[in-house]
């Protein structure tokens, strides 16, 4: 008889691979090269507002024409340096916030009970059901000099003026923060759940107290945990546009209201390719070395 | 033959239910409660209603092309330059018979940005001033220079209001020209050097602002979250009127300021590639109607530029100078003309300059 199952396998295999490959092709690729070629043209007023970078002169001849002063431009003017190192430093602490409130969470949850583990769980996830626009007008509504946090701190007695936070840069952590919350619990819960008890006990029996076990134990051994809930919320959150315009101050300038600008206010779409050319490669190419850094931890151990 | 003619009827009847469709695109808050439905009612065509709140996302749409919209509301500088692009068709006067009942002057005056007035009718049409918490203001200068764009512009006045709040209308052009209005220039040059002096302006009194923002500014005012605002005329009186609606002890009144300020047209019109032209012009006609325009300006407090609907509008709002301003004001009052792309551009990035000082 002949092995029927294996060739068959194998080539279903092949075509299960293609569905993601065919994916990024269709909805990553193929819009980055839009988006490249808008990137090289020269704005208009036009419809659409450029002009055209691949022009038929005459049946079978082509003039290409590409324009390279939208990337000497993004260059020259500080502005664009500027608001990306601002979006990088707004990211990395509200990533940090988020480390530090979803740490803690993600341990209870991972060394509660089971029927309340699972409630804890759902709790985290909860959040999502509402839709994330209303979730960023609570805080306004929470955050606002007469709202509902100042009432209570006033009321308490605890401040004597109502404090300032909405339309600063603290309002944004806590916005991101809030938002990515689960993206960084999750991760952080499969780590701790994974971790072996019986490690604890065992330095905890040679003299450890809790905190150095934690340190010298759990917290090296959920490294990847960390390392992956960080960036889930620090990817999303540098070309985060909708928390810092809602709860974020004037002077708060990430890249993606830069962005806004150059399509919405100067109508310069090839500018705001350009831009978004350059973000995507600055934020592609770190992580490429870092995940490869971590292949190569992973090897390692 | 009696045959014959029902079914000429029904196909009619199919043919109109089939196209009987228009997908109108406007400013949010910015149409009466029953205008959609009594147009249902009298016309029988389905009206898809979508709202969008600032100029620049409307641009972005009509620019990309097929956005899908037979009527559109830019405002006048805005529509100036989309008319260059070949973003809209002329309208087919012989459908608009409600024509009749526009003001021939305000026409005139928006032929500047739509020669003839072959594109577009006039919407509604208003000012950007400013608003104020009477008692607020009363409180901390009690002879404050209201009536002034002083109430911005002067460090020594503005900075006595910080601590309660100023908002700024998050709109470069509307503020820019405003500085340069307020400083004795032109409004419509294009020179770096005037632009200059207005970013400085902007920025002696840059401190005492608390936020810049298009919408915001209208529940803040109401609610005293804030206590002076510049804005446009029909949201900073929606604010007044909120104020009281709330009984919040708050109490708002709006002001064109006598040195003058910006006065915008918001226009109707219909894109090149829209799908439903008839019915376009079927609801531009409907809302020329004097009863229908004279509704929408008794609901959002904007003036219309609808002469046969004046007397049908309650006299409270023909009297309010925010909305139908004295003649002398209104000697005051200029239109934003389209700009350059370059000079938009330097515009644009003094504006950021002024905003987060990068």
């Amino acid at each position: 008889m002949k092995p029927l199952g294996l060739p068959k396998f194998k080539n279903g295999h092949r075509w299960v691979a293609w569905v993601p490959t065919l994916w990024l092709l269709l909805f990553f690729l193929i819009p980055f090269l839009v988006v490249a070629k808008i990137s090289l043209s020269e704005a208009a007023i036009a419809m659409p507002p450029y002009l055209p970078v691949i022009e038929w002169v005459e049946s079978g001849v082509a003039q290409i024409r590409l324009n390279v002063g939208n990337y000497l431009f993004i260059i020259e003017d500080p502005l664009y340096a500027a608001s990306y190192w601002e979006s990088v430093r707004i990211a990395l602490v509200s990533t940090l916030v988020t480390l530090l409130i979803g740490y803690p969470m993600a341990h209870v949850i991972a060394m509660s009970p089971e029927p309340r583990r699972t409630l804890l769980l759902i709790l985290v996830i909860l959040p999502f059901w509402t839709s994330f626009l209303l979730r960023v007008y609570a805080w306004i509504a929470i955050l606002k000099t007469n709202g509902l946090l100042n009432s209570v701190l006033l009321h308490v007695g605890l401040i004597s003026e109502p404090l300032v936070i909405l339309q600063t840069d603290v309002a944004v952590y806590l916005g991101i923060a809030y938002t990515y919350l689960p993206f960084m619990v999750l991760p952080l819960y499969a780590a701790l759940s994974r971790l072996d008890r019986t490690l604890l006990e065992a330095s905890a029996d040679l003299g450890a107290t809790p905190w150095v076990s934690f340190f010298t134990v759990t917290l090296p051994l959920t490294l990847p945990g960390i390392f992956a809930g960080s960036l889930l919320v620090f990817v999303p959150a540098i070309g985060e546009f909708v928390i810092p315009a809602l709860l974020g101050g004037n002077d708060t300038l990430m890249i993606g209201k830069v962005l806004w600008n150059e399509f919405f206010a100067n109508r310069d779409w090839p500018i705001a390719s350009a831009v978004a050319i350059i973000m995507l490669c600055l934020i592609v190419g770190p992580l490429m070395w870092l995940n490869r850094l971590q292949a190569k931890q992973e090897q390692g151990a | 033959m009696t045959r014959f003619l029902t079914s000429v009827l029904l196909l009619a009847a199919t043919s109109v239910q089939a196209s009987g469709v228009v997908n109108v695109y406007n400013w949010s808050d910015y149409i009466a409660e029953d205008t959609i439905a009594k147009f249902e009612a009298e016309t029988g065509i389905k009206v898809n209603y979508d709202v969008f709140d600032t100029n620049e996302l409307l641009e972005a749409k009509l620019l990309a092309g097929s956005s899908g919209y037979d009527v559109v509301v830019p405002t006048g500088n805005f529509l100036e330059r989309q008319i260059q692009a070949g973003v809209f068709r002329p309208l087919d006067t012989a459908q608009l018979p409600n024509l009749a009942n526009m003001d021939a002057e305000i026409s005139r005056i928006v032929s500047q940005h739509d020669p003839d007035n072959k594109h577009s009718v006039v919407y509604m049409w208003g000012t950007t001033g400013l608003a104020y918490d009477i008692a607020k203001i009363e409180e901390r200068m009690p002879n404050a220079p209201v009536n002034s764009w002083d109430m911005i512009f002067d460090p020594a006045v503005i900075s006595k209001f910080a601590d309660c709040g100023v908002a700024i209308l998050e709109s470069p052009s509307d503020m820019l020209a405003t500085a340069k209005h307020y400083l004795g220039i032109d409004p419509a040059s294009e020179s770096a050097a005037d632009l200059e002096k207005a970013e400085a302006l902007w920025m002696s009194v840059r401190p005492h602002v608390r936020y810049f923002h298009a919408s915001q500014y209208i529940n803040d005012l109401a609610n005293g979250d804030i206590c002076l605002a510049v804005g446009y005329s029909g949201d900073l009186l929606q604010a007044r009127d909120r104020a009281v609606e709330a009984d919040n002890g708050v109490e708002v009144a709006y002001v064109i300021p006598e040195e003058g300020g910006v006065v915008w047209f918001d226009l109707m019109a219909i894109p090149a590639d829209a799908k439903n032209v008839a019915e376009a012009h079927q609801f531009i006609n409907f809302v020329m109607d004097a009863q229908i325009a004279a509704d929408i300006t008794n609901y959002v407090f904007y003036a219309n530029a609808n002469s046969a609907s004046t007397p049908l509008i309650d006299p409270e709002v023909t009297s309010d100078p925010g909305i139908y301003p004295s003649e002398a004001v209104k000697a005051g009052l200029f239109a934003l003309r389209a700009h350059s792309p370059r000079y938009d551009r330097i515009m644009n990035r003094t504006w950021t300059r002024i905003k987060t000082g990068q």
